[in-house]
């Protein structure tokens, strides 16, 4: 396949994919083509989206590919919707960040670092899916580890985990204690 | 009057915290416990009076926060457990206030991403129905008792015998404030207790604003850090009064 038909190809359907496409499923669709290929093709949709001003971009999220609109154009789009906002509240924001974080987690875990009851809060996002149950943890009462789901990387525009921003290091804890003779070592015996 | 109002916006006793040891700009590190439980107390004293649902969290954090200045008042070397001998009694606080404050931050940074449906849209076969998240510029509810807390103090001295039976309802309360900001559009917090008489009168006018903010009628923001909190409309007045008609409000399930 020729590089401009093989890039119309991808566009339509990234156009209809109703989520994120790996690159694997790309590939799978587009059989034969090798990989590299289908990489350079998207790359330079990618960048023809971006220089040519248009109303999409081709963006790599949630371990795939997808359309999405640039960010100036939100306000028209909303005003296209007119939708009743349904708010995420800071806590909601909150347990989701620690979720992401500190996954898998249980739910007491969470409680621990908010010093609140999270209970509401941890099933609007199972709701919302965008955090579910991995697994038991191995601990009396087996109680439900929580993590995030694609539909969290796709909502907050990540690649994957490792693409949160990094966590800032508790520097100030270790600055704050020069007079504490004792090397963290010690404390095993 | 029995009115319970339970916030969305509503954090726990760390964001209380976390709230004073910045608005007394001091450090995680070194807290001024006995200023910071006094004030952590009126803050408990005021959300009670407000008959604003105080979680049993804030009480469990009110004996920690009196149990460490009392361990501070002990000479070093005297403390009951002597595993801890030296150590400060405000050691696990701060670390819990730290490991805290580290995920607050985080969740700041997520929410200046890229967000599906809010800044960015794909393709979809049904219109979103979340269009935004709350902006972490938006005024926290102790920000706002603070606020009230000024206000409060200003107040005449209640008149002993001056006997007005006259009746602030919820619902007319909030009407007025949607006809200000409809009138006027933008608003400082502090205009709408220009003209409040009584203690009772505040209070309603108070409830009134948080109603409206649970109800997405009324949006509070405030600019970064201590700037005066402002009031405006959040969505069209006609859109608003018919939320109104369909919302529950506070008095009718109070009991």
């Amino acid at each position: 396949m020729e590089r401009n038909e093989l890039k119309s190809v991808l566009e339509s359907l990234l156009f209809v994919a109703d989520a994120p496409v790996p690159l694997v499923q790309l590939a799978d669709v587009l059989g034969g083509i090798h990989r590299k290929e289908i990489e350079a093709a998207l790359e330079e949709l990618q960048s023809e989206y971006e220089t040519g001003r248009r109303g999409l971009r081709l963006v790599e999220v949630a371990h795939g590919f997808q359309m999405r609109t640039p960010k100036e154009h939100a306000e028209w789009i909303k005003r296209l919707y007119q939708g009743r906002p349904a708010r995420m509240s800071r806590a909601t924001l909150e347990t989701l960040a620690i979720v992401a974080y500190k996954q898998p987690i249980t739910r007491s875990e969470i409680e621990t670092i908010r010093g609140v009851d999270v209970d509401g809060v941890l099933s609007t996002l199972l709701e919302r899916r965008l955090i579910r149950i991995v697994a038991r943890k191995d601990v009396p009462g087996r109680p439900y580890l929580y993590g995030t789901t694609a539909e969290f990387l796709e909502m907050f525009n990540l690649k994957d985990l490792t693409h949160l921003p990094t966590l800032k290091e508790m520097e100030e804890m270790t600055v704050s204690s020069p007079d504490s003779e004792s090397p963290p070592e010690s404390s095993q015996q | 009057m029995d009115i319970t109002v339970k916030l969305e916006i509503f954090e726990g006793p760390l964001d209380l915290l976390l709230h004073l040891i910045k608005k007394n700009e001091v450090s995680i590190t070194d807290i001024p416990i006995a200023t910071i439980t006094e004030q952590y107390l009126a803050t408990l004293e005021l959300m009670q009076s407000l008959n604003l649902d105080v979680a049993g969290e804030f009480l469990v954090m009110a004996a920690t926060l009196i149990h460490i200045k009392s361990r501070m008042l002990l000479p070093p070397g005297e403390e009951e457990d002597d595993d801890e001998e030296g150590s400060d009694p405000r050691e696990e606080l701060m670390r819990q206030l730290l490991e805290y404050q580290r995920f607050k931050e985080a969740a700041e940074e997520l929410e200046k991403r890229e967000i599906l449906k809010r800044d960015v849209f794909v393709r979809s076969p049904e219109p979103p129905e979340e269009v935004e998240t709350i902006g972490f510029d938006e005024v926290s509810l102790f920000d706002l008792l603070s606020a009230l807390r000024r206000i409060f103090e200003r107040l005449p001295k209640e008149d002993v015998h001056e006997v007005t039976l006259e009746k602030v309802s919820l619902r007319e309360k909030m009407q007025c404030l949607l006809d200000e900001l409809h009138r006027r559009g933008r608003l400082v917090f502090q205009s709408f207790f220009e003209n409040v008489a009584s203690r009772l009168e505040l209070v309603v006018t108070f409830l009134a604003m948080l109603e409206l903010v649970r109800i997405r009628a009324l949006r509070m923001t405030q600019e970064e850090g201590a700037g005066p909190i402002m009031l405006e409309l959040a969505a069209p007045l006609e859109e608003v009064q018919d939320r109104i008609g369909n919302e529950k409000i506070g008095e009718e399930h109070g009991a």
